[in-house]
C-alpha cells in the first residue's frame, strides 16, 4: 500500500459546517437517514450494527455524526436515555432488525415510563419479506407497540424524510417519549430525490399542547389563598417543562412548602428553605406527615405514583387537589382532584404567578417544623467511624466532595434511595435515575448517554449496586473504545440489596435468593485497562474520590458497604403514607446494629 | 362504582393499516373492558370510524376519552352516551322450525321487524335490526324455539339531529398544530 493512499479508517475530518448541502440530489434511504438526524440536530448516536441495517451503517461515515458502539442493545437505548435526561433533547439509538430490536425493549420501556425522548431506528427485513418469517424478522412495531409513545414502520424509501421528522417532533413535544422507526433493509437501499423543508410537521390527530382554563387556574388561586396548609407536590415535570425558576418564584411568592418526587429531585433546589424533601416510599417521616395533614396540594408535573402515594384511599385525606398536569389522560387516573389544570407547567406557573397573595401560614411553618425536628439533620458527619463503611456515608461525602455539583446517574435499589436521601441535588437534570420501571443495569450506559450531554466541566458519577452493575457491565469495554470517562461508585453490599430489605421486613428474614456474589470489581476494571479501587472504611474514602476525579479515564471504586443496611424510613407497599417504619433511633446512647444512621440534632 | 353504565365512544382514526391495533391495544393494555367494537369507512375518504361499546363509570370514561386521544392516529373521539342518538346492532338468529312452529315465529319477526331471509325444511335464519336491547328481546322469545346459530355484530352509533357547524368534523386537512 502507498503510503499517500487514503487511509480507509481515517477520514477527513467531517464537520456540520463543511457539509454540502444535498437538497435535491439523488440518495440513497441509508444516506437520508443520517441527513434527517444532521437536520434534527443530532451530534451522537448509540448503536450495534448488524444486516438489516447494514446500509444505514455503511453511510455513516459521510456524515459528522458520532457513532458509539455499544456492547448490547440494551445499553444503546439507556444511552439514548440518558443523553435526554441530561440534555432535554432527543436522544437517539441505532440497532438491526430480529435480536438486535429486541434486545432495545427495556430500554425503551425504561425511557416509556419515565417520559423521556428517544428516537430509536432499526433496520427491518425487505419489505418484500415482510410477514414470512425471514432470517431475524421480528414484528419490532408489534413488540413495541404498547412502550413508545408512537412507532413507525417504512417499507419504501420515499416515507424516510416524513416519518423520522415525525418522530422527532413526536418524541420531543408535549409529553415526551420514545419512538421507534423501523426501516425496511429496501429502503435503505432504494434512491430518491432528498427533499426537505423546515416548515413544522402537521399531523392532523395529534394535539400535543393544551391551553389551561382560566376559570381552572382562577379557582386554583382561591383555593391557595384559603389553605392554612398547603404543600406543593414537584414531580419531573418541573424538569422538563423548565420550570425550576418559575417554581422558586411561585414558591418565594407563596410561602408555600415543597416535596418532591423522585424524578423531581433536582427540579427545586435541595437547598431551598421551603424544599422539604422527597416523598413517597423512601420519602422523609416529615414529608409524608405534612402531606398527610395538608388541607391542599398543588401537583406540579407529578402523576401520583403508587410509590408516592401510599395507599389510595388514605392518601392526603383532608387536602383539596389541585393537579397542573400535560397529559390529560393523567387527570383523576390515581387520585381524585378538585382543579385540573391541564397544560405546560411552567406557563401555567407563570398565569399564576401575578394572582398570588403572600399569605402568612406560622401555624403550618411552626407544624412542619415541629415534624422535622431532630430528624431534619442526620448525623453522617460526625458519626463515629465503627470501622465499617456505611452506603449512607458515600453518599453523603460525595456529595460534598463534589460540592453537590456532579451529574448523578443511578442504578435501582437501595442505593438508588441512599443516593435520593443523602446527595442533594440544586440542578436540575443533575439526577438520572429509572423512577417509573425501575430498570436495573440503567445506571452505566445511562451515564454514558449523559457524558454526551452534560456540562463537560461536570464530573459523571454512577451510583450502582453490586447486583445491577454486572446487568450492563460490559459497557465499560465501551468507555474503553470510545475514550469516555465516567467515574463508577458500586454500592457493594454482597446482596441484592433492596429485595433482602424487603425479605428482611415482610418474608421472615428469609434471604431467597439475595446473597449474590461479583467478581473483583478491581481486577475487572484492571482487566478492561481501567482504574480500579477498594475502599473499605470511611477513611479511605475521600481519597478515592478525589483520585477518581483527576483521573483521565473511566474509574471503578468498589465500596464495600455494610452488608446488611436498610433504607429509611420506608412506607411498606400499599400501606398508608403516615404508617412509616422509622429509621431506628439511639437506644441508651448506643447505636442499634445495623442501622447507624440515626437522628441527631447535629448539623449533617 | 355506582355510575358504572355502557357507554358508547365514536373515534374517528386515519385509514392507515394498524390503526385498529393501536385502539384495542390501548383499551386492553389500561384493562378497559371492550362491550363491542366496530370499524368501517366513515363519510370522510381517508377517515375510519370505530364505534366502542364499554362498562366504564364516568371517571374511566374521560381517562378512556384522554387516552384514545393520545393516540397519533386518532382525529376525534366522542363520548354519545348522553347524547340523544341513533345505535343499532344487526342479528342472524338460525332458530329450529317445523312446520307448525313456522306461523309462530313469522308472527313474531313482524313483531319484532325482523325478517325471515332463509327457510329450510327444519329452520329458520331471521334477520334482525335494531337497538342491543330489542335484539335481546328477541332472542328471548326465540330461545324456547331452539336457536342453533346467532351472530350478532357490535353497535354502531350516530347522534340524532343535524350536526351543529361549529361541532361538525373538520376535514383532516384543516386540522394544523403548532
Ligand atoms: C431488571 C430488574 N430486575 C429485577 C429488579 C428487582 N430489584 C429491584 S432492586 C433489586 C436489588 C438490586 O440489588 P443491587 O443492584 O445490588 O442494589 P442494592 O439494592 O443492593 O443497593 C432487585 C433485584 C429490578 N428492579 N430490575
Ligand atoms: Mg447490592
Amino acid at each position: 500500500m502507498s503510503s499517500n493512499a487514503p487511509n480507509p479508517t481515517e477520514p477527513a475530518p467531517l464537520s456540520r459546517e463543511t457539509m454540502p448541502d444535498r437538497r435535491g440530489e439523488v440518495l440513497t434511504g441509508a444516506q437520508i437517514i443520517w441527513e434527517v438526524l444532521l437536520r434534527e440536530g443530532v451530534d451522537v448516536v448509540f448503536g450495534y450494527p448488524g444486516g438489516a441495517i447494514m446500509p444505514a451503517y455503511d453511510a455513516m461515515i459521510q456524515y459528522p455524526i458520532r457513532h458509539v458502539l455499544v456492547r448490547h442493545e440494551q445499553g444503546a437505548s439507556h444511552m439514548a436515555d440518558g443523553y435526554a435526561r441530561a440534555s432535554g433533547q432527543v436522544g437517539v439509538c441505532v440497532a438491526t432488525s430480529g435480536p438486535g430490536a429486541t434486545n432495545l425493549v427495556t430500554g425503551i420501556a425504561t425511557a416509556m415510563l419515565d417520559s423521556s425522548p428517544i428516537v430509536c431506528i432499526t433496520g427491518q427485513v425487505g419489505a418484500n419479506l415482510l410477514g414470512s418469517d425471514a432470517f431475524q424478522e421480528i414484528d419490532i412495531t408489534g413488540v413495541t407497540l404498547p412502550i413508545t409513545k408512537h412507532n413507525y414502520l417504512v417499507t419504501s424509501v420515499d416515507e424516510i424524510v416524513p416519518v423520522m421528522r415525525e418522530a422527532f417532533y413526536i418524541a420531543r413535544s408535549g409529553r415526551p417519549g420514545p419512538v421507534l422507526v423501523d426501516i425496511c433493509k429496501n429502503a435503505q437501499q432504494e434512491s430518491t430525490t432528498f427533499e426537505w423543508s423546515d416548515e413544522p410537521v402537521t399531523l392532523p390527530g395529534y394535539r400535543p399542547v393544551y391551553v389551561p382554563k382560566d376559570d381552572h387556574v382562577a379557582q386554583a388561586l382561591e383555593l391557595i389563598a384559603k389553605a392554612k396548609r398547603p404543600v406543593i407536590l414537584a414531580g419531573q415535570g418541573v424538569v422538563k417543562s423548565g420550570a425550576t425558576e418559575a417554581l422558586t418564584r411561585f414558591v418565594d411568592a407563596s410561602g408555600i412548602p415543597v416535596a418532591c418526587t423522585l424524578l423531581g429531585l433536582g427540579g427545586f433546589p435541595a437547598s431551598h428553605a421551603q424544599n422539604l424533601g422527597m416523598m413517597g416510599m423512601h420519602g422523609e417521616a416529615w414529608v409524608n406527615t405534612a402531606i398527610q395533614e395538608a388541607d391542599l396540594l398543588l401537583a406540579f408535573g407529578m402523576r401520583f405514583d403508587d410509590r408516592v402515594t401510599g395507599n389510595l384511599k388514605t392518601f392526603a385525606p383532608g387536602a383539596r387537589k389541585v393537579h397542573v398536569e400535560l397529559d390529560p389522560s393523567e387527570i383523576n387516573k390515581n387520585v381524585k382532584v378538585d382543579v385540573p389544570i391541564i397544560g405546560d407547567l411552567k406557563k401555567v406557573l407563570e398565569l399564576m404567578q401575578p394572582g398570588l397573595t403572600g399569605v402568612e401560614r406560622p401555624a403550618w411553618t411552626a407544624r412542619i417544623a415541629e415534624l422535622k425536628g431532630d430528624s431534619a439533620v442526620r448525623d453522617i458527619q460526625h458519626l463515629p467511624d465503627l470501622g465499617k463503611l456505611y452506603a449512607a456515608h458515600v453518599i453523603h461525602d460525595l456529595w460534598r466532595l463534589t460540592e453537590g455539583r456532579a451529574v448523578v446517574v443511578t442504578d435501582v435499589g437501595q442505593h438508588q434511595m441512599w443516593e435520593a436521601q443523602y446527595y442533594h441535588h440544586d440542578e436540575p437534570r443533575s439526577l438520572i435515575t429509572s423512577g417509573g420501571l425501575g430498570t436495573m443495569g440503567f445506571a452505566l450506559p445511562a451515564a454514558i448517554g449523559a457524558r454526551f450531554a452534560a456540562d463537560p466541566g461536570k464530573s459523571v458519577w454512577v451510583v450502582v449496586g453490586d447486583g445491577g452493575f454486572q446487568m450492563t457491565a460490559c459497557e465499560l469495554t465501551t468507555c474503553v473504545q470510545e475514550d469516555i470517562k465516567v467515574n463508577i461508585a458500586i454500592i457493594n453490599n454482597g446482596f441484592l440489596g433492596m429485595v433482602r430489605q424487603w425479605q428482611e421486613f415482610f418474608y421472615g428474614g428469609r434471604y431467597v435468593a439475595t446473597p449474590i456474589k461479583s467478581p473483583d470489581f478491581v481486577k475487572l476494571a484492571d482487566a478492561h485497562g481501567l482504574k480500579g479501587m477498594r475502599v473499605e472504611s470511611r477513611a479511605d474514602l475521600a481519597a478515592a474520590v478525589r483520585e477518581a476525579e483527576a483521573h483521565p479515564g473511566t474509574v471503578v471504586i468498589d465500596f464495600r458497604v455494610e452488608q446488611e443496611d436498610s433504607v429509611y424510613p420506608m412506607v411498606p407497599a400499599g400501606a398508608d403514607l403516615g404508617d412509616m417504619i422509622k429509621r431506628p433511633r439511639r437506644v441508651d446512647g448506643r447505636v442499634a446494629q445495623h442501622n447507624p444512621i440515626f437522628e441527631t440534632g447535629e448539623d449533617r | 362504582m355506582s355510575d358504572v353504565v355502557k357507554r358508547t365512544f365514536v373515534i374517528f382514526v386515519e385509514d392507515r393499516p394498524g390503526v385498529l391495533n393501536r385502539v384495542t391495544s390501548l383499551f386492553r393494555r389500561r384493562d378497559f373492558n371492550i362491550e363491542s367494537l366496530t370499524v368501517s369507512e366513515s363519510h370522510e375518504p381517508g377517515v375510519s370510524r370505530i364505534t366502542v361499546v364499554c362498562l366504564a363509570n364516568e371517571d374511566t370514561a374521560k381517562r378512556i376519552e384522554a387516552n384514545v386521544y393520545k393516540l397519533v392516529n386518532v382525529l376525534e373521539v366522542d363520548e354519545i352516551t348522553h347524547k340523544p342518538r341513533i345505535e343499532r346492532c344487526l342479528a342472524l338468529i338460525k332458530v329450529r322450525a317445523d312446520r307448525a312452529a313456522r306461523a309462530e315465529l313469522i308472527q313474531l319477526c313482524e313483531m319484532f321487524r325482523a325478517s325471515v331471509v332463509d327457510v329450510a325444511p327444519e329452520s329458520l335464519t331471521i334477520e334482525a335490526v335494531g337497538a342491543p336491547g330489542k335484539i335481546q328481546g328477541l332472542l328471548t322469545v326465540l330461545e324456547p324455539f331452539g336457536i342453533e346459530e346467532m351472530v350478532q355484530s357490535g353497535a354502531i352509533a350516530m347522534t340524532r339531529g343535524s350536526v351543529p357547524k361549529a361541532e361538525r368534523r373538520r376535514p383532516v386537512r384543516e386540522i394544523q398544530v403548532a
